[in-house]
């Protein structure tokens, strides 16, 4: 883990993997896409709208994973002070509410057709809000506080303050009277959904994940030069 | 534990000295309750609908409006930083403060609430269903406001990034007291089991928030 601490050791990685993840990302997409709009078989209720659920589905799961990941990086930088972990957290921050908020406008498009109300103040849905907003008030948070150390610490204990949201989040449907379908596919006993329509899902789901990590990467080499940029000026203005 | 109290002590005084704690707050509801069916309508029936969300919501904004002055003057004047460096842990100051600012802020506010839902016709019986709710509810706004309070100390236009950042861990407290607090009035959820859960969600925040307050004080004094 400290061996990438250094920066440019860590950037030196970044470069190299970069074109094989954006290269991944590519085919994912194309065959992920192509599954969910061709070879996945309309439902018997909702028909062709289903096919939302291929962008809704791994969008929401992306959402949570990425506040998980930067609770996780919050944690490390917290604890042992890992110099790239608030680099990594903080990054993580606007690509999540990207999703998250993908995830909301997806849904809603969903909802308006299948509930007839584009939204309910259900518990799932008022929990993927508020996890939006946690998100919004970290990023603020980052752009407030001034002096970069100090802003990844406090950054770092917001947000994982804030994730007893996603417990919430993903149990919500369980514990509340929700007009959201509940869990089908994270079960203990495994996913209710057929093959043909779960692995179009299941394709989709890791080509957002290696978008991710392409996205992630590149907004962590982005920080890391403007920490550096930051640096030469006030060493310029300062001594 | 003397220490405790005695920080308690002084927060109790500095506030009844230098005013603006308690009847501020009490105004600022005042204001809230009065411009609710002032926007909405005076049309009594819809506002016993709305009274306990209303007078909940309204209890909240005032909660977290005062909030910031749990840490602010003690950070600005280095009372904080010798507090920090005595031998009461940082913990224990946050509880301390924060008790303090909830007796003088959260508690004057919930037993107002009643009297308050006079202006949005909350009918006689949902008075103790409404003042029970506000008064197991409040520390945990008090204490989750503190957490904000405590990373938001010192910065730039910080009372407005706390609210942001406060707000969305205030939601399932306001959900919960709603909830228990509409028991009388809108018939089938029974107050109990609502009513538990802000208990728990109140007694959870004593006991946790401390702790991340006190690392984000921390950090400030590094």
């Amino acid at each position: 883990m400290f061996q990438y601490a250094n920066p440019t050791q860590f950037t030196a990685l970044a470069t190299t993997v970069q074109p094989w993840l954006v290269a991944a990302t590519a085919v994912l997409f194309g065959v992920g896409l192509y599954m969910a709009f061709f070879t996945a078989p309309p439902d018997y209720q909702q028909g062709e709208t289903v096919r939302i659920m291929f962008i809704h589905v791994p969008a929401a799961w992306m959402a949570l994973f990425v506040y998980t990941v930067m609770a996780l990086a919050s944690a490390v930088a917290l604890i042992w002070k890992h110099p790239l972990a608030d680099v990594a957290a903080k990054t993580a921050a606007p690509i999540g509410a990207c999703f998250t908020f993908l995830a909301l406008v997806t849904g809603s498009l969903w909802g308006k057709p299948m509930w007839g109300a584009w939204w309910v103040w259900d518990a799932r849905l008022t929990s993927m809000l508020v996890l939006l907003l946690l998100y919004l008030g970290y990023m603020a948070l980052w752009q407030t506080v001034e002096e970069p150390v100090r802003a990844g610490r406090v950054a770092a204990i917001l947000a994982l303050v804030g994730f007893v949201n996603v417990p919430i989040i993903k149990f919500s449907v369980e514990w509340w009277n929700s007009l959201h379908q509940p869990a089908s596919v994270f079960r203990m006993d495994g996913p209710t959904i057929h093959p043909s329509i779960l692995t179009p899902l299941l394709v989709m789901a890791l080509a957002y994940t290696v978008l991710f990590l392409v996205l992630h990467l590149a907004a962590m080499r982005s920080e890391i030069l403007r920490r550096r940029v930051r640096a030469i000026l006030l060493a310029r203005t300062g001594a | 534990m003397t220490l405790v109290w005695a920080l308690i002590r002084r927060d109790l005084v500095l506030a009844m000295r230098q005013g603006g704690g308690a009847g501020m707050a009490l105004g600022f509801f005042l204001v809230v309750v009065v411009m609710l069916p002032l926007g909405l309508g005076p049309d009594q029936a819809m506002l016993t609908r709305i009274a306990p969300g209303a007078l909940w919501v309204a209890l909240l904004l005032s909660v977290l409006l005062s909030t910031d002055r749990i840490f602010q003057a003690d950070y600005e004047d280095g009372a904080l930083e010798v507090m920090l460096l005595g031998p009461v842990p940082a913990e224990l100051i946050v509880v301390a403060k924060t008790a303090a600012h909830w007796l003088t802020t959260g508690l004057p506010l919930a037993l107002a609430a009643p009297l308050l839902g006079i202006f949005l016709n909350l009918p006689a019986d949902a008075f103790a269903p409404v003042v029970a709710t506000t008064l197991i509810g409040s520390p945990a706004l008090s204490f989750l406001g503190a957490v904000g309070a405590a990373i938001t100390v010192g910065v730039r236009r910080g009372g407005l990034l706390l609210s942001i950042l406060v707000l969305p861990l205030y939601v399932p407290v306001l959900i919960f007291g709603v909830s228990a607090a509409g028991a009388a009035i809108t018939g089938p959820v029974s107050f109990g089991t609502p009513a538990l859960i802000l208990a728990a969600l109140s007694l959870a925040s004593i006991v946790l928030c401390p702790l991340a307050a006190a690392a984000a004080l921390r950090v400030h004094f590094r």
